[in-house]
């Protein structure tokens, strides 16, 4: 029995264990068990209503569970030492529109304990692409460079889990690559972040695992890579594209072969899969209203 | 802690809520002046100096007035400070990334108190002083007590900024706002039923005026901070000057100071609890 008091290198970013809350007699999440490793980036997808944004609030703290619960790198979710090891950005925030960019970082590093100063704060600007906008106050910010400062204030205090709840809703697609790239670097530096995301091209490209959620329950979870599935091949010959539905990776060799033999040019070979949004469709009409 | 509460102050400054009050106040200090002036120059007209004291009289009323005035503005301002303290804040998503921070709940709501309730209770001692040196340059008059019906005003404005938190964990702003602003009234008119009650001999409104009293101490240190302007005046002038305006004066012993910190303690720990267990 691990001692919910202590934190170690060994402890899960985020553990959740037998999570149910409900608001009223409304379930939102029900018996879900979720782990994120350390320098693990984890994708939850869901459709609205999921309970995606429940699960990130329990481990902030925000909400209580009714049964179950969660630890942060050791500590349970809402203690003190459990919100020292996080970076929050949520689905909907609000900046107070007086303050600069800097203004604000400083704020935050203060509530954060963070000895970074001046240079911590920069860095995290650089980072999210915003390092002129450090002087400009939070009102006269559009939409997306108040997102990227959301996401620079959750870096601070040099987090050990980021739980980002939607942080590119308001993004172009420049500026969802920027938070990508930062994603990476993160990753790269033993820092475990669960994404809150629609967008499944996304959460493909940059996470490791996805949590598939519906209805309040976790229905699919795994590697990108895992949960797709064969979806045929296609081979581009001097006559048009062939397509072979029921061939795998494994057929390939023997189909280009075959071809070949009966005269066919070769121009090119495709093994198909199917996609995230697949497997999230499948996972969430499979699990039923 | 001090982070939290230099954001609130550095908030309020920011959005000129400090400009606002300081010009509205100086308005009124002025017009307070100008009649306090007035006022002291018609004294002879007031009545006869061989039945009332008359500049005890006028001095005693005016000030009392610009307390009562004070109290009502320092109340507006620490309840515009904390109405909208936790389920406004929550409401707009201005408090959620603050609460996941390491000060956490308890800390949060004690910093917007300390800032509140310090500026409030500030501004209505600065007011008093202020309202003081007027009246005495205008009239030479000073109370009986100089000090302390400053403190029993700054203090009833940080118990209405503890109320006025507390009501912010559980209702929106506008309906926060709303039962402040009603409770300082019910308070004060329950001081002056108090007060008519005594005059009429009925037992049932004294009761309810004093139990009004220790319900909302503000009332209570209201009328004792009154009663300590001329608490050393006797004969008609104190009779009279007993009947004070909206309100009237009552003295109270050490019990009324010991019961507000206790009950300001009261109203934290209510408001710190409630909060802890509030989903945001």
């Amino acid at each position: 029995m691990p001692d919910p008091g202590r934190a170690g290198a060994a402890d899960a970013a985020l553990d959740v264990r037998g999570l149910s809350k409900s608001y009223g007699t409304r379930p939102a999440l029900a018996e879900v068990d979720l782990r994120v490793e350390a320098g693990e980036l984890v994708g939850l997808l869901g459709p609205n209503g999921a309970g995606k944004s429940t699960l990130t609030k329990v481990a902030c703290g925000l909400v209580a569970p009714t049964s179950g619960g969660a630890q942060v790198c050791g500590w349970p979710a809402g203690a003190a030492p459990a919100r020292r090891s996080l970076g929050y950005l949520a689905e909907t925030f609000r900046f107070p529109g007086w303050a600069t960019g800097n203004e604000l970082l400083e704020f935050h590093q203060a509530l954060a304990q963070s000895p970074g100063g001046d240079l911590e704060r920069s860095e995290a600007l650089e980072a999210v692409g915003l390092a002129d906008a450090a002087n400009v106050r939070v009102e006269a910010m559009s939409k997306g460079m108040q997102q990227r400062l959301g996401i620079a204030q959750a870096l601070l205090g040099s987090p050990r889990l980021l739980l980002l709840d939607e942080p590119t809703s308001a993004l172009d697609p420049a500026g969802r690559r920027v938070v990508r790239d930062l994603l990476e670097r993160q990753r790269s530096r033993g820092v475990s972040v669960l994404l809150n995301s629609h967008l499944l091209s996304e959460v493909e490209l940059v996470c490791d695992r996805v949590v598939i959620l519906s209805g309040g329950r976790v229905v699919t979870q795994g590697r990108p890579s895992d949960l797709t599935r064969p979806r045929g091949v296609e081979v581009q010959t001097a006559n048009g594209v062939r397509r072979f539905d029921a061939a795998s990776r494994e057929d390939a060799p023997r189909l280009v072969a075959e071809l070949v033999s009966a005269g066919e040019a070769i121009y090119g070979v495709q093994v198909l899969t199917s996609t995230l949004e697949e497997v999230y469709l499948d996972a969430v009409e499979g699990a039923g209203p | 802690m001090r982070a939290i509460a230099g954001h609130t102050l550095r908030e309020s400054l920011r959005r000129r809520v400090f400009v606002v009050v300081g010009v509205l106040s100086a308005v009124f200090l002025a017009l307070y002046a100008w009649g306090a002036s007035e006022a002291f120059d018609s004294v002879p007209d007031l009545g006869g100096r061989e039945l009332l004291e008359a500049r005890t009289f006028a001095g005693a009323v005016l000030l009392g007035l610009s307390m009562f005035a004070t109290l009502f503005l320092g109340a507006v301002l620490a309840i515009f400070l904390t109405a909208g303290a936790v389920r406004g804040d929550a409401e707009r998503s201005l408090l959620q990334p603050l609460v996941v921070r390491p000060p956490g709940r308890t800390q949060l709501l004690l910093a917007r108190f300390a800032a509140a309730g310090g500026v409030a209770g500030a501004y209505a001692l600065g007011m008093y002083a202020l309202s003081v040196a007027i009246t005495a340059a205008a009239g030479g008059w000073l109370p009986d007590h100089v000090v302390l019906p400053g403190l029993g005003l700054a203090l009833g404005v940080v118990v209405i900024a503890a109320l006025s938190l507390l009501g912010s964990v559980f209702l929106s702003v506008t309906a926060n706002g709303i039962a402040a602003f009603m409770l300082l009234g019910a308070g004060l008119t329950a001081g002056l039923l108090g007060e008519i009650g005594e005059a009429v001999g009925s037992e049932s409104l004294q009761t309810a005026a004093r139990t009004a009293a220790w319900a909302v101490p503000f009332e209570a240190l209201y009328q004792a901070s009154l009663h300590a302007l001329t608490s050393e005046s006797s004969g008609l002038t104190g009779v009279v000057l007993r009947l004070g305006p909206f309100g009237g004066a009552q003295g109270a012993g050490p019990q009324l100071w010991l019961w507000t910190i206790v009950y300001v303690g009261l109203v934290l720990w209510m408001a710190c609890a409630a909060f802890a267990r509030r989903d945001l």
